[in-house]
């Protein structure tokens, strides 16, 4: 744990019910600002904990099957570490969201190992959205083939679950110049439509593979066309957007919208401008489940809004 | 420009003046050679561009953890992806010049001369 929060007592006792292992932080969104919170862990286990939120999904990023070197040379077995953290969860999620870079190479044997794996969770609803290491094939071509039904091959679509509208975004094909990622006209158009018939009180998740804001430049961390899309997300009260790409946590709060990165579940990468480019990470071997990880997010049920927690492997 | 594209390119336009001297072979494939190379290391393409005769076989081998590609702007050539010590090469006949992207980090940009 990188800092120290401080929060009241009755938050901190809202939120136990969140933690469901490791150490953590735990971001709470509460009237559109997300405020990190230390996890009470010993605590989180008792079963005393009050039943404060229903457990919406638990996103799962970069596994990066086929990864082989120095910064973790076992990512099947991180992969796996994390299935099982997943599935030892008190309580079910009802569904999984991959944001990313499931393969490392987008080769087909990397899939079939990738959903080898992922078909040990013991959640079986799993939605996906491709991350730029599953798409070198050009077109994308194995990807869309095991992925690609949802979203009738286009990399995009939008489902609800508990009264709150998911949307799920592809931003890692037809790369500009600069290296951001880019959602295109048409997507951009789709989405605007999409959202147009929603009213303002529906929350809102996206998820996509690149961070729709941006992080840091040079290293393509960003999306260039992201703030059209933000242009129709912001009327909403509450927007929550879920990224990978960059195998580390990095949030800001603007407005109504929460953007938050996960964690890798392969290896994790440096922070921005730091170091000469975005490789993986070599760290000691003691320190690399602890920056590995998951993030869930749950609906108090009080609040109504998301809440966002991040779980280590360690 | 940078200074070191510069020295590369007097390097390059050097070593092609002095081929020109020698038997008129260009026409024949030219195994690759470290005149011919690039290597891919920390996001950059090294050299930035590269000046090779006709016929020449250019390499590109990635250093990086992290896999890049190599994909041709014009539609000539695509290497799907190389992983670290992966390498890729192509055959360069026509003269002319030709741009190529990294498509994962396409920020990396390099460019062939073939004389």
């Amino acid at each position: 744990m990188s800092s120290e929060f401080t929060t009241d007592q009755t938050r901190r006792g809202a939120l136990k019910c969140l933690a469901f292992g490791g150490a953590g932080t735990l971001f709470v969104l509460s009237g559109g600002v997300l405020a990190p919170v230390n996890l009470a862990l010993g605590a989180a286990r008792d079963g005393q904990a009050a039943k404060a939120g229903i457990p919406l999904f638990v996103q799962i990023s970069d596994s990066h099957i086929g990864f082989k070197a120095d910064a973790n040379p076992d990512v099947a077995g991180t992969v796996k570490q994390t299935i099982d953290l997943v599935n030892a969860m008190p309580e079910k999620p009802a569904f999984i969201m991959h944001t990313g870079d499931i393969t490392h190479l987008s080769k087909a044997e990397e899939f079939d190992q990738a959903q080898q794996l992922l078909s040990g969770l013991k959640v079986t609803e799993l939605h996906t959205v491709p991350g730029e290491h599953d798409v070198i094939d050009g077109p994308g071509a194995e990807y869309f083939k095991r992925f690609g039904k949802p979203s009738g091959n286009r990399g995009y679509y939008s489902f609800d679950h508990e009264g709150v509208h998911f949307v799920a975004l592809i931003n890692v094909m037809n790369f500009k110049a600069n290296g951001l990622g880019a959602l295109g006209d048409e997507q951009l158009r789709w989405l605007e439509a999409d959202l147009k018939a929603r009213s303002a009180s529906t929350p809102i998740v996206v998820f996509a593979h690149m961070p729709l804001w941006t992080i840091y430049e040079p290293w393509g961390w960003g999306t260039g066309d992201a703030d059209q899309a933000m242009s129709f997300l912001r009327r909403f009260g509450s927007v929550t957007v879920l990224n990978g790409h960059i195998h580390q946590i990095v949030q800001k709060v603007e407005g109504n919208i929460t953007f938050h990165t996960a964690r890798s579940m392969a290896y994790p990468q440096p922070t921005a401008g730091n170091g000469p480019g975005p490789g993986p990470l070599k760290v000691p071997g003691e320190l690399l489940p602890k920056m590995l990880g998951v993030t869930s997010v749950t609906i108090a049920q009080a609040a109504g809004a998301p809440s966002l927690a991040d779980t280590p492997l360690a | 420009m940078s200074l070191r594209a510069v020295r590369h390119a007097l390097i390059v336009s050097m070593f092609v003046g002095a081929s020109l001297l020698g038997p008129a072979s260009a026409v024949r494939a030219t195994p690759a050679t470290d005149a011919n190379s690039f290597i891919i290391k920390d996001f950059h393409f090294s050299p930035m561009s590269l000046t090779v005769p006709a016929g020449a076989t250019v390499l590109w081998k990635n250093l990086d953890g992290e896999p890049h590609t190599v994909v041709s702007i014009e539609g000539l050539f695509r290497s799907g992806g190389l992983d670290q010590n992966d390498s890729f090469t192509f055959k360069f006949d026509k003269p002319g010049t030709y741009r190529f992207v990294c498509s994962i980090h396409p920020q990396m940009l390099g460019t062939i001369t073939v004389k």
